[in-house]
């Protein structure tokens, strides 16, 4: 136990960079050149306690180890090298078995199925070297068919009680899917969960859609439409999907709406006459405030957690730059100074960091900084890397790749915010414009 | 061959009042094989009150820097001559389209292209257009019109478009 709380520790307090740690304990850390040496651990197809259970069992387990594997933090032991068999999920641990292969945590677990719809998951962690159980087993009740949402949420169990971390498993992410070709893409709102799993669309191609945002507890979204032929901003409800626009005056366009915390009320940017500013509306009574007015263009809001400030970009100095301002308005702080322009800052959930686009020398990139814009790090470099959102926990940052040229498509990408585990997000097409959903309930 | 069936197109499209955006067809010469006697036929390009004067002759779009909205030399001669016609055309409306090049974050290249619209637009007005005939619309970099990955076609997709249309327009 201990020595796997070490173990995180050491991850989590390193960013980038070449380190060698010594080594002391049987969980350890090993950074080569920024590569952090994953946690081997091995989990057993989960037992079958009903017949129904059979397949669900064998496919939530996969799903957990694709869930850990997926961080970059921990490693598979394939099951072919197992000594031990778990026949039990109540049997005592031969710890000596899985020590012998090198598992450093041991997840075991069994579902039960009635047959008629509803299933239960349990779960056990094992710190293999201390030779004891981490944590308390747990278990989940549910429906068979949410069994990807139970797999998650074991994963978040364990993830969390070996890392310390937030949880982030049991999340959705809703963006837009694009197809055809570049001068003619088709886009509509789209749903899945984290891992790219169980897409639903929220709209139809029929009219240009872009940056879809969540809403604090999940079930709604801001997103920016062309159905009347002129950008414009609309709430949507995931659930239902029915959808409204946000009533804003005649000739005007908007755009780059986002929820406040409370999610009562939302800032975006309004454009009247070429200048686009900032604004907030009362999602209730639709009451608008201006929160600047300056002829350089506003945009990309984003509220801090504790909703008391916004950071956005703004081209006032001469090209785009991030800002700071009180979430009334008033006025605002420059915060990167970097060479290169800075775009679509997003305030991290833990509240310490902004995550943005960089352009410099004709590359983007995304990257992270400190409120005060210190400790600025790039996490990403390519042809087209934008729109960064935070997982809840605010340890990964998902984003739009963009590839070049005339066959040139979007797709998701995730890193960590150590610069460490970028990859893609599978999915159907092209997709761009994620906005992560908070941990579901 | 093409360029007759355009030109039925065109006149089509002009007697139904709707809009057209025909600035990718090629003027390559083909009319007038019937015709009329002014030298031209209705509707053609050398028809100097048609849609398709309007489009191909004039030129129905401007070029921007990057990153600029101001209006160059050229874009200014382009807009005297869609102001000229629109004088002509009091029946005519027109929405005008900001474009960005694909560098650029989505939002600010939203911003930008509004702003590529406006100075369009305010360049429209100083030619004596009356700003309630022209509306602005931004689609940033969401319709390209070229698509390689060089400064050959963002200097195509960095533009404003000024799409006519007869009657009250699409307010």
């Amino acid at each position: 136990m201990r020595a796997i709380l070490i173990f995180l520790a050491m991850v989590f307090s390193l960013a980038i960079g070449s380190v060698a740690l010594a080594q002391d304990g049987p969980l350890r850390l090993r950074i080569t050149d920024g590569v952090i040496e994953p946690m081997p651990f091995a989990i057993p197809a989960f037992q079958a306690e009903s017949a129904a259970a059979g397949q669900l069992a064998s496919d939530i387990s996969r799903v957990v180890a694709a869930d850990l594997t997926g961080t970059g933090l921990f490693r598979e032991i394939s099951p072919d090298a197992f000594i031990s068999t778990v026949s039990n999920f109540a049997s005592p641990v031969q710890y000596a078995d899985w020590k012998a292969i090198n598992a450093q945590a041991l997840i075991t677990g069994a579902v039960n199925a009635d047959g008629q719809g509803n299933i239960n998951v349990k779960f056990r962690v094992y710190d293999v070297f201390s030779g004891a159980e981490l944590g308390t087993g747990l278990q989940f009740a549910g429906t068979a068919d949410g069994w990807r949402r139970m797999a998650h949420k074991v994963a978040d169990e364990v993830y969390s009680r070996i890392t310390g971390e937030g949880k982030y498993f049991d999340s959705r992410v809703v963006f837009v899917s694009e197809t055809g070709p570049k001068n003619d893409r088709r886009k509509r709102l789209a749903i899945m969960d984290y891992d790219g799993a169980n897409v639903q669309y929220l709209t139809d191609s029929s009219a240009i859609v872009l940056a879809p945002r969540f809403s604090p507890d999940g079930n709604r979204v801001l997103y920016t439409s062309y159905e009347t032929g002129f950008p414009r901003i609309y709430v949507l409800d995931v659930n239902n999907v029915g959808r409204r626009a946000i009533d804003l005056p005649d000739g005007t366009m908007s755009f780059a709406p986002r929820f406040a915390p409370d999610g009562q009320s939302a800032v975006f940017s309004l454009t009247t006459g070429g200048n686009t500013d900032l604004y907030t509306v009362n999602l209730g009574s639709g009451d608008l405030t201006r929160l600047t007015s300056a002829p350089s263009i506003e945009t990309a809001p984003s509220f801090s957690p504790d909703g008391s400030r916004i950071v956005f970009e703004s081209d006032r100095s001469g090209n785009q730059q991030l800002y700071v301002m009180p979430a009334s308005g008033g006025e605002a702080t420059r915060i990167s100074f970097g060479a290169g322009r800075y775009g679509t800052p997003v305030w991290s959930p833990r509240g310490d960091l902004v995550a943005f686009t960089k352009q410099n020398r004709g590359r983007f990139h995304i990257g992270v900084m400190r409120l005060d814009g210190s400790e600025e790090r790039l996490l990403t470099a390519s042809f087209l890397d934008e729109g960064p959102t935070w997982s809840p926990n605010g340890r990964v940052i998902m984003f739009t790749r963009e590839t070049q040229g005339a066959q040139g498509a979007p797709s998701l990408y995730s890193v960590d915010i150590s610069g460490r585990n970028l990859k893609p997000i599978r999915t159907e097409g092209g997709a761009s414009d994620p906005s992560w959903s908070p941990l579901q309930r | 061959m093409n360029s007759l069936k355009i030109a039925v197109l065109v006149g089509a499209a002009f007697a139904l009042g709707a809009c057209t955006n025909a600035g990718r067809f090629d003027n390559d010469g083909g009319f007038g094989a019937d015709g009329a006697g002014a030298g031209f036929d209705v509707g053609s390009a050398q028809d100097p009150n048609s849609p398709a004067y309007f489009n191909q002759t004039i030129g129905d779009r401007v070029l921007f820097l990057v990153d600029q909205s101001s209006l160059t030399p050229q874009a200014q001669t382009v807009l005297a001559g869609q102001a000229a016609w629109l004088a002509n055309n009091p029946e005519f409306t027109a929405v005008i389209e900001g474009h960005a090049d694909e560098q650029g974050t989505r939002e600010y290249n939203l911003a930008l292209g509004a702003r590529r619209a406006n100075a369009v637009k305010e360049y429209l007005v100083t030619q004596g257009v009356a700003a309630t005939r022209l509306q602005t619309l931004t689609f940033g970099k969401e319709r390209p019109l070229e698509i390689c990955s060089d400064e050959s076609c963002y200097a195509k997709n960095r533009r404003a478009v000024t799409v006519i249309a007869a009657g009250g327009g699409t307010s």
